[in-house]
């Protein structure tokens, strides 16, 4: 790459498109749409401002790419985030400068963490003004700089052209994340002469590898095939390299067990024998078993978070380590690793499978699978009509679509989902993993939802997190993005609520949502009791107030039709579903504990 | 086991690269010991010289990391402890002198190939260029007089012979 583009580093020479064809003389904004259309750009989320507002004056003649309006900036920024999550492509956001970019900051930080890609275009106080802390500017590239693979802000109009196509690559090459553009307003109204959209980007900095040396892809298979207790550890580099096929084909065909992270729920098929569902803190007792009790671990696109090895000194500790993932630095970084393959995993796995055999697993397969009779995932339902929220996942698995494509928000309600829904299919889950950003979920369904307009998108969501970003329900209703929000409302911050209660003697410190009065009493969580609070909003009624479907339920002999009927017709719907108050999720592992020290709940 | 590397870095010669490359050591609490930067023979691009403690693991993850940022072209990095390096600073003293002083000041100062490039009535500075090692050596002996201030530019290094060196020319035209 270095070499390549050595002749091209002249950006006085790029005034002409390489194949001698003469440029158009396009002022900045006209540059940006012309961008956007060339980028293969369908669709833009974002919010208007006076730094951005001569691109904005444009956005609707392009009858290549729709702009979507969403009614906070973070609410577009989840939304591309959703929309690239769910096919791959880069999701794009514009927005304008100071708060409009600031606004913003969260879903970086939340892209860059999940590996997302998207791209921020953000208008900037001219360049005159830049540094005279003038009106609604902010060091834009200052303040993102380390939530963002990499970010520009331009300079001269000339820069213009070749710095959008380094962001488009940027976001969407090698490891995927997040960049930002930063255009100051004089640089969109001045006009370039002889302008062409560049075909290749100018970055002699910037390698990618795809393939891992041969050598070592034949020491991993070597290693692997020596194995009488191997596991595949397989993560959000499965999805990010459309890569589920060949992970198929590589466990089915070398008979080895697969669990994945959070990140990569949908990379194997969860109904598959071979799958042991998610490992880690909230991971299943076999899993994490099997990661304590393996000989080979490959780790497939997975990065070793502290969610997923709990106290690392003790994380498999009988296992020799492979690591697959496109990013050097990975590798080694929290577990020190024997076979690093560094490459995109789609083509590592694609240089693996031929010589891949069937494993001998024969004494291995059948311990795990005592295990998973002996320690299955559980609940019990209670003899009244409560609803269990872990029952409410398995009816919503139960109730939707094949294809249905699930978001979360962040808490308790998450880890169930991630638990009892069945996930068989890569990009039908998109949750927010590494932040674990309360209030992504829904936007997030009504990206994937623009992306596949026809598909159900149903967001499972808790009623604090909910709140976070509950007027894109506006949006969700202008553009009739159907997404199905179900709220699992236990009237807390659950997720915080468990920890209080498992490690903080239950000092259930401001994490009761439920309104003070009758709230306090309710810590023993009579059923009856919580079914008469008071909660604010009525979630039902607000939805209405947005002219969306709005429901609640609070009794188990109902639940099932309420699904039905929210899952049911083209249209936005919220159901509120009013669970048992006091539910944790189980089994556990304490942060920092290891995977042995699992607490498993229910006696 | 803790280790001192001088990594040299070839970056984009654009505003913010420095703190981009400054912000990467602090987000993840890494030390710098010492930091310089300069151009290169090609306008385009700056050099620089970065001094890190650490274990391997540290070392490591400093050298992907900055491997993996979009303005950094090359990297390389030597343990300071067994390569061949040239490895040099600039250090500016300035040290109380009488006038009756000042022979013996110049009289260490030769010894270490240093250089007066000041003398006032009552103090003198002393400029020398050397290594890690030459330079803690200049400094100890005229402290006894009193230094006033010190100012050192801070490493910067090169490896010998051809083998290990970065071609500027070939990330640029
Ligand atoms: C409340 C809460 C609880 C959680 N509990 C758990 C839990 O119990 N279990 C769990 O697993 N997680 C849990 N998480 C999520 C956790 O924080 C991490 O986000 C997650 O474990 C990371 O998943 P991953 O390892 O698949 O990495 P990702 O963040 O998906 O990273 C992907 C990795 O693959 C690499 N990669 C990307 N693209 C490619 C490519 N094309 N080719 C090769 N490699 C590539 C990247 O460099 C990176 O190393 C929880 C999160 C929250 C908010
Ligand atoms: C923006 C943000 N703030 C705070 C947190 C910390 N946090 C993690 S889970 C949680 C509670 C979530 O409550 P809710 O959405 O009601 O879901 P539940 O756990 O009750 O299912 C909180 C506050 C967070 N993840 N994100």
């Amino acid at each position: 790459m270095a070499n390549e583009s050595a002749t091209k580093m002249k950006p006085k020479a790029k005034k002409k498109k390489e194949n001698g064809k003469p440029g158009v003389d396009k002022r900045g904004a006209e540059i940006v749409i012309d961008a956007l259309e060339q980028e293969g750009v369908e669709v833009v989320f974002g919010y208007p401002g006076g730094a951005i507002i001569d691109v904005f004056d444009l956005i609707n003649q392009s009858d290549k790419f729709q702009f979507i309006l969403t009614r906070h900036e973070q609410g577009a920024i989840h939304m591309a985030e959703g929309y690239a999550r769910a096919t791959g492509k880069v999701g794009v956001v514009l927005v304008t400068s100071g708060p409009g970019a600031t606004n913003t900051v969260t879903g970086l930080a939340d892209a860059m963490m999940d590996s997302t890609p998207v791209v921020v275009i953000s208008g900037q106080v001219p360049t005159a003004l830049i540094g005279n802390d003038a009106f609604q500017e902010a060091d834009v590239v200052g303040i993102t700089r380390s939530v963002t693979k990499h970010n520009y802000l331009v300079k001269t109009l000339e820069e213009l052209p070749i710095l959008l196509k380094n962001t488009f690559h940027i976001a969407r090459s090698g490891r995927q994340g997040p960049v930002v553009i930063d255009i100051p307003k004089d640089i969109q109204k001045h006009t370039l002469v002889n302008y062409a959209y560049p075909d290749k980007p100018e970055l002699p900095g910037y390698h990618i590898q795809m393939h891992a040396p041969l050598e070592k892809v034949e020491q991993a298979w070597k290693l692997i095939h020596s194995a009488k207790r191997p596991l595949i550890y397989a993560g959000g580099g499965v999805i990010n390299a459309d890569a589920a096929d060949e992970l198929f084909l590589f466990a089915t065909k070398a008979n080895i067990p697969v669990t994945t992270t959070l990140m990569g729920l949908g990379a194997f098929p969860e109904t598959h024998p071979l799958s042991l569902l998610m490992l880690g803190m909230h991971g299943t007792v076999y899993a994490n078993k099997a990661v304590q009790n393996c000989d080979v671990l490959i780790a497939v696109g997975s990065r070793f978070d502290d969610r997923v090895t709990g106290k690392l000194e003790e994380f498999a500790p009988h296992a020799k380590i492979i690591h697959m993932d496109i990013d050097p630095s990975s590798i080694s970084k929290n577990v020190k690793v024997d076979v690093d393959l560094v490459g995109d995993v789609k083509c590592i796995l694609r240089d693996l499978n031929p010589f891949v055999e069937r494993c001998d697993t024969e004494a291995w397969l059948p311990q795990l699978d005592e295990w998973k009779r002996q320690y299955p995932l559980r609940f019990v339902l209670p003899d009244n009509d409560l609803i269990l929220p872990q029952h409410l996942i398995q009816l919503i698995d139960e109730l939707a679509d094949d294809n249905a494509i699930i978001t979360s928000e962040v808490g308790q309600h998450q880890m169930w989902a991630a638990q009892y829904y069945t996930f068989t299919r890569p990009r039908t889950w998109i949750t927010s993993g590494g932040l674990g950003t309360m209030g992504f979920g829904f936007p997030a369904a009504l990206g994937a939802q623009r992306a596949f307009p026809g598909r159900q998108v149903i967001n499972v969501a808790g009623d604090g997190s909910i709140q976070m970003n509950i007027q894109e329900l506006a949006t969700a209703m202008y553009y009739n993005l159907p997404v199905k929000n179900i709220i699992s409302n236990n009237g807390w911050l659950g997720m915080v609520r468990q920890w209080q209660d498992m490690f903080y003697g239950k000092n259930y410190s401001a994490t009761n949502l439920t309104l003070p009065a009758r709230g306090a009493a309710l810590s023993d969580a009579s059923a009856s009791d919580w079914m008469n609070a008071e909660y604010l909003p009525n979630f039902a009624k607000l939805a209405e107030a947005y002219g969306c479907w709005g429901r609640k339920v609070t009794k188990r002999g109902e639940l099932k039709d309420a699904i039905r009927e929210c899952l049911a017709g083209d249209q936005p719907a919220l159901l509120d579903v009013w669970v048992a108050r006091e539910e944790n999720v189980y089994p556990m592992v304490p942060a920092g504990a290891s995977l042995n020290q699992m607490i498993e709940g229910m006696a | 086991m803790m280790r001192r590397h001088i990594f040299y870095v070839l970056v984009e010669n654009r505003s913010g690269v420095l703190a981009r490359v400054a912000g990467l050591f602090s987000a993840r609490g890494f030390n710098i010991e010492s930091l310089t930067v300069g151009e290169t023979d090609s306008p385009r691009i700056s050099r620089m010289t970065i001094v890190v403690p650490g274990d391997d693991k540290i070392l490591d993850q400093v050298r992907k990391q900055l491997g993996k940022l979009i303005d950094v072209h090359d990297v390389r990095d030597f343990s300071m402890e067994t390569h061949d390096i040239v490895n040099r600073e600039l250090v500016l003293c300035k040290v109380n002198a009488e006038p009756s002083q000042r022979g013996d000041i110049v009289e260490i100062a030769n010894i270490f190939r240093a250089r007066i490039a000041d003398v006032s009535p009552q103090s003198m500075i002393v400029e020398a260029t050397g290594s890690e090692n030459k330079i803690a050596g200049l400094l100890k002996l005229l402290a006894p007089y009193g230094i006033i201030e010190v100012a050192r530019s801070g490493r910067v290094a090169m490896a010998r012979g051809n083998n290990e060196s970065i071609q500027n020319a070939r990330a640029v035209a």
